[in-house]
């Protein structure tokens, strides 16, 4: 199967681990696996800060980019949904309309393309501890993606997966919010936190680089000996403690 | 403008919020409780089936309602009036307070009893009437107590009273009313309905609002749970009910889907104890019905929705499901929205109604995580709309330091050979500030970032290298 990974522009600049484990996971699943060069970024800071024409100038660029794959496999749910939104965006253009139309109908969450297209729900991971998992508001609710994180995170050998109170609640990111919104923004991280603090998990997982930059990040400010790894690291673990 | 609450800008009204401890925690676990309820009475309830089939069939109703609004509000009009009721069709909301003003005056009004109604609180009608002479009394509980402390405003469509606790009650009852008990909800319930008792029998008018107008047959509809509503619409001799033009349905059919759809998704209830079905037509000896009705039916900026991208918000039914699952509100309260319509549906309505020099913030104190969307009982894509009005807020407010951010980032990500420069060479240029493979304290726009979170330091590795080398196998 050809899979063309849409990697993240988040992921490009800070989390380069991540796309190479979604890779290899990948291969391994016996994918043929290629990296569209054109890709850049699906254009969501600038669509929700009401910047729709310069989030549709990101969204022709992704979309001659991505256009010929058979599969757009991406490490993000809330990128995934960006590429969701495409047609839409392209509302009163027909041409941009149908070509934004074929790229998102073959857009797939990474965990979601795992479960729901290779149907498999074992990877064959090993990764002993005590996790939580985050779940992105942007997958499961605007990608509709629910059961995928969490039935391939069941299926690694020596992981424990602890149940996250209010674990719907949004973890403060929001893209711009978490900067327009600074003060407000910040109650919520700190709630997440502390939700994740009383899971008693010593790692926090979520499938989305967005969400976990927030969560880390506050984490980290506040010395919380709290791991903090995205779905793909742990999917691509075979070896004990090893990542 | 009466929508209005308080005069403080935005940011200073969150950062009130935020500093209210007590606020929060009771918001926090109100919607916990709100949220619970609410999930075992829809999604969770075998009785009821399949959740998602009655959201569809209610915004099936309430889209058809809204498409054909004339030719139902028309039907309204004629059904309600032929039955010897009063129609006055308000454009705005000093149209409707200077009507029911009127009609105050010449019934020569001393004491009107009302039962809970935003809408009333959006055209400040409790100001009209003091205005005119007359003593108002507000009879829901939470009402009554917002109003006994010096005229408090609600922080939540549905539980007016939900910052303030039980303690802080019997304080305001001890102050302002002579109360000698303690904060046992019971006793304050009783001390209150003992102070409204009298009130009741002695009211000149009835005021009420309305959850749902039956056009077919001209009769108005309350859900409620204290009863206090059915004793407002029957002992005065005159009963005035505002409605926003929104706020009908067709037929009684109708209004069994969207009163399961309510009482549900408000409060988490199958049904309300009271569902009150009212119609204008009285008999003529009869004692426990008013004599002359008055229906008040209120545009005041809803029709700037009617017919745009934003004609959905007008399906709303004032559930607040939204509201009780917004992270957001959550941590801010009501107050801090500035209007009377809090959470995801108020930063939605508010703007429609009372413009973007006012509200034009609201729309952006959301991140856009759609469990707003997800509860809305009537499926109106609240997160859509809150993109919609940043659109529209930017092109005719935005800052031009933000527009030329933007600008840029629309070349930057439009050109790869732009962006992998950036990426190769953020390392070197993040580096003064890269302490342990983080940023704690970042230049420019990253400072409200990081004087929160550390950011990550930019990777050192290049992917698309590491990809061509991993393809010809030389990545080992």
């Amino acid at each position: 199967m050809k899979v063309s990974l849409f990697i993240t522009c988040l992921s490009e600049m800070f989390y380069q681990n991540v796309a190479k484990d979604v890779v290899e996971v990948l291969e391994r699943l016996g994918c043929e696996v290629d990296f569209p060069k054109g890709q850049i970024c699906c254009g969501q800071p600038a669509f929700n800060s009401g910047y729709k024409k310069d989030a549709q100038k990101a969204a022709k660029q992704m979309i001659a980019s991505f256009e010929k794959a058979e599969y757009i496999v991406t490490p993000s749910g809330s990128c995934a949904a960006m590429f969701k939104e495409y047609p839409e965006l392209f509302h009163d253009d027909e041409n941009w309309r149908e070509r934004a139309k074929s790229v998102a109908d073959k857009t797939y969450e990474f965990s979601q393309f795992i479960v729901h297209v290779l149907k498999v729900e074992d990877v064959g991971a090993i990764y002993p501890g005590r996790a939580t998992f985050h779940t992105s508001c942007h997958m499961t609710r605007l990608l509709g993606e629910k059961e995928a994180p969490s039935l391939l995170l069941k299926n690694v050998k020596g992981l424990e997966m602890l149940p996250l109170k209010n674990n719907y609640d949004c973890c403060g990111f929001g893209g711009t919010f978490a900067v327009k919104m600074a003060p407000i923004s910040e109650r919520m991280v700190d709630e997440k936190v502390r939700h994740v603090e009383e899971s008693t998990a010593d790692l926090l997982i979520a499938a989305d680089n967005g969400c976990l930059m927030n969560i880390k990040g506050r984490i980290n400010r506040k010395g919380k000996p709290i791991e903090v790894k995205h779905i793909a690291q742990i999917l691509n673990s075979r070896v004990e403690g090893v990542t | 403008m009466p929508m209005k609450i308080g005069e403080k800008a935005f940011f200073d009204r969150v950062d009130d919020a935020l500093e209210d401890d007590f606020m929060r925690n009771a918001m926090a676990s109100a919607q916990d409780r709100l949220r619970g309820k609410k999930l075992a009475a829809t999604e969770g309830d075998e009785e009821i089936g399949d959740w998602e089939e009655w959201r569809s069939a209610g915004e099936e109703i309430r889209k058809h309602t809204l498409e054909n609004l004339d030719y139902y509000l028309n039907q309204l009009s004629e059904t309600f009036s032929k039955q010897g009721g009063h129609v006055y069709f308000a454009e705005t909301a000093d149209d409707a307070t200077r009507y029911i003003q009127e009609v105050a005056k010449k019934k020569n009004a001393k004491k009107v009893t009302k039962a809970k109604s935003m809408v009333t609180e959006e055209i400040g009608l409790n100001e009209a009437l003091e205005e005119v002479g007359c003593q108002v009394y507000e009879t829901d509980l939470a009402e009554y107590i917002l109003q006994i402390d010096d005229h408090d405003r609600p922080s939540h469509i549905v539980v007016p009273s939900l910052h303030k606790n039980k303690e802080q009650i019997r304080d305001t009852f001890r102050d302002k009313a002579n109360y000698t008990g303690t904060e046992e909800p019971r006793e304050l319930t009783a001390f209150a309905r003992s102070q409204l008792r009298e009130v009741f029998m002695e009211a000149d008018i009835g005021v009420t609002g309305c959850n749902f107008a039956v056009a077919d047959s001209g009769s108005i509809s309350l859900v409620t749970n204290e009863g206090n509503a059915n004793m407002v619409t029957t002992f005065p001799d005159t009963q005035i009910t505002v409605m926003g033009m929104e706020r009908l349905v067709p037929s009684w059919e109708e209004l069994d889907v969207m009163t399961n759809l309510l009482s549900r998704s408000a409060v988490g209830q199958k049904i309300t104890t009271y569902v009150t079905n009212l119609t204008p037509k009285v008999d003529e000896d009869s004692v426990d019905a008013p004599k002359e009705f008055h229906l008040v039916i209120l545009d005041a900026g809803r029709s700037n929705a009617l017919g745009t991208e934003f004609q959905s918000a007008l399906h709303c039914i004032r559930c607040a499901a939204c509201v009780n699952v917004c992270p957001v509100y959550r941590h801010i309260g009501g107050h801090a929205y500035g209007s009377i319509y809090q959470g995801p549906i108020g930063a939605v309505l508010s703007p429609i109604l009372g413009g973007y020099e006012e509200y034009g913030e609201l729309p952006f104190a959301s991140s856009l995580c759609a469990a707003c969307t997800e509860a809305c009982p009537v499926k109106i894509p609240l997160h859509e709309h809150l993109i919609t009005h940043r659109q529209n807020y930017v092109e005719k407010k935005g800052k031009k330091s933000e527009k030329m951010a933007m600008k840029a980032f629309g070349i930057g990500a439009s050109t790869p050979s732009l962006f992998q420069l950036a990426t190769k060479g953020m390392p070197a240029a993040m580096s003064p500030f890269v302490k342990d493979d983080s940023i704690s304290a970042g230049p420019g726009p990253m400072k409200l970032w990081t004087s929160v979170r550390e950011f990550p330091a930019p990777g050192k590795s290049n992917f698309r290298k590491w990809f061509e080398n991993h393809k010809k196998g030389d990545d080992l």
